[in-house]
């Protein structure tokens, strides 16, 4: 089975795409640092945030509608713990409704929280979206860790990252097996049915993880995975930081 | 005389749950060869082939690779006993092939323009190239297999171990191995279920039937032996059945091309 949820468009060519990927985790890493600490009501800086993001997009023609609608995933999340707060925040009433006993205010501070929960996480998304859809995920790992991130930690989101389909796949495989055997029976039945699915998963996983261990052994492994450091930073590295990072720090001070 | 590459003797293995799964092997391999371990699944193959690399160490029976007791030297001699997996999901742990044809030469400690260089040659040498920061799950089977066969090449290993090296394969991608195979001039064993392959790539055969070596011969001499081959479980190549079993001649051939160049040997 082919799958491309996570980097789907990181094998396009732009100039975005061709950066180190140090240099955009610092650069986008910085910008949702600085976004956060923008005060809410400051709404011409969210609105230049915005553009900024929304060039760097651009620049690396990654489909917007991809973009926007993977960005939107995240709303219901933030609305759910978010959409009370206009309710409960005491301030200046902004409306207020009646229903049956049940009496609502909403107030201008309370608004405008709400705003800035959603404001700064839909562009915190933007820009994680961007980062991820522009670097592959080996060379987004290799960036992590140069910049510290324990080489373990690395490792183990590599072996999720390069195992979790086939796993997949094997779960699909056990899925088709059943389904072709299966005609109706009863609840109780299928539960039990979905019991031993993820005990063989278990089962086949750790024999996986065996298999690939004698495998790594085999080609001279000895318990430190070594791999090249083949990350150069280039002039248009440098420039894209320097360009980026004064922008933003010129939107969150000046304005 | 060729030098002996693989020495074993009176070698027996049980896994840690008790199953016996090598019982008394000795066996000699000699330099160059290409030799064909062929038996029923459970015979004992890959636990065999783990032997020579030191994956499985055994109290029981002595193994000496490359005239270094395996035991001993493992690290040496794992960067000269280059091992092919069955399943190439096993062999590529890397996110990208780069990585994991690299992993071995960086694990013996290559410089970096050594390694780069090693890579190259290795996917090159599967008609690979161009293919370093493709990730391994992007890729078909018979591309994932070529990979895996690449992880090790770039070792330049002496001895060249392969489990069933043409298990799920396509025919395309089948031809291909075997052509490749034939033009890799190192001591190459293989552990199949693929007959008619080891007819075409090995020089000798050894039949493996509940951990132990039930024949050792020339692969002609081993497969033209229907009677041998059914007895532990094989089938017989389907023109030996044709010449032996149906026609009772004396010579046997055992592939399409021996009755094309000689037709007056076998009489047709
Ligand atoms: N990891 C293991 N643990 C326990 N028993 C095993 C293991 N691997 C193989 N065996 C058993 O050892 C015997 C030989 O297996 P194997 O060498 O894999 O055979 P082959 O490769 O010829 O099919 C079989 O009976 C098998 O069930
Ligand atoms: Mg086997």
């Amino acid at each position: 089975m082919k799958h491309d949820f996570l980097d789907k468009y990181a094998e396009l060519d732009s100039i975005i795409h061709r950066l180190d990927p140090r240099i955009k985790i610092v650069s986008f890493f910085s910008f949702i640092f600085l976004v956060i600490s923008t005060q809410p009501t400051k709404f011409l800086n969210f609105l230049l945030y915005f553009l900024l993001i929304f060039g760097v997009i651009l620049a690396s023609k990654v489909p917007l509608r991809f973009v926007f609608k993977r960005s939107l995933i995240i709303i219901p999340f933030v609305l759910l713990i978010a959409i009370f707060i206009p309710f409960l925040k005491e301030g200046e009433i902004a409306g207020s409704y009646n229903f049956a006993s049940l009496h609502l205010t909403v107030t201008y501070d309370g608004l405008i929280i709400l705003f800035n929960v959603l404001s700064k996480s839909w562009l915190s998304v933007l820009s994680m979206l961007a980062l991820a859809s522009t670097t592959k995920f080996p060379e987004l790992l290799k960036g992590f860790e140069k910049l510290g991130l324990p080489r373990v930690m690395v490792m183990v989101i590599s072996f999720m990252y390069r195992y979790v389909f086939v796993l997949g796949d094997e779960l699909m495989r056990m899925k088709c097996a059943r389904d072709a055997r299966s005609f109706g029976g009863n609840r109780k039945w299928h539960i039990k049915t979905i019991g031993n699915i993820i005990g063989m998963l278990f089962i086949r996983t750790y024999e996986r993880g065996e298999r690939v261990y004698i495998a790594m052994v085999s080609r001279g492994f000895n318990g430190e995975i070594k791999i090249l450091d083949d990350l150069h930073v280039k002039k248009l590295d440098l420039c894209f930081m320097a360009f980026f990072l004064t922008i933003l720090t010129i939107i969150w001070t000046v304005l | 005389m060729a030098k002996k590459v693989v020495e074993i003797k009176g070698l027996e293995y049980a896994y840690p749950d008790g199953i016996r799964a090598l019982n008394g092997i000795s066996l000699d391999i000699f330099e160059g060869e290409s030799v064909a371990l062929i038996g029923l699944n459970g015979a004992g193959k890959s636990t065999l082939l783990l032997h020579l690399n030191g994956i499985l160490q055994s109290d029981i029976g002595t193994v000496e690779v490359l005239g270094m007791m395996v035991d001993k030297n493992i690290r040496e001699i794992r960067s000269k006993v280059g091992m092919v997996f069955q399943d190439p999901d096993d062999q590529l742990f890397m996110p990208a092939v780069f990585d994991d044809v690299a992993f071995g030469p960086i694990n013996m400690g290559f410089s970096e323009e050594e390694v780069k260089e090693k890579v190259r040659m290795a996917l090159e040498l599967v008609n690979m190239s161009g293919c370093e920061a493709r990730a391994p799950y992007h890729m078909s089977l018979g591309e994932k297999k070529r990979i895996a066969l690449a992880t090790v090449l770039s070792m330049e290993p002496e001895i060249l171990l392969l489990d069933e090296p043409t298990s799920n394969v396509d025919l395309k991608a089948r031809r291909h191995l075997i052509k490749f195979l034939n033009e890799l001039d190192i001591t190459k064993i293989m552990a199949t279920h693929d007959i008619e392959m080891v007819s075409d790539t090995c020089d000798r055969a050894i039949v493996m039937f509940e951990g132990k070596i039930a024949a050792n011969g020339t692969v002609e001499e081993v497969l033209t032996n229907s009677e041998l081959l059914e007895s532990h479980g094989l089938e017989a190549p389907i023109l030996v059945k044709l010449f032996r079993d149906v026609m009772h001649r004396e010579n046997i051939p055992l592939r399409l091309n021996d009755v094309i160049e000689k037709p007056n040997k076998y009489k047709i």
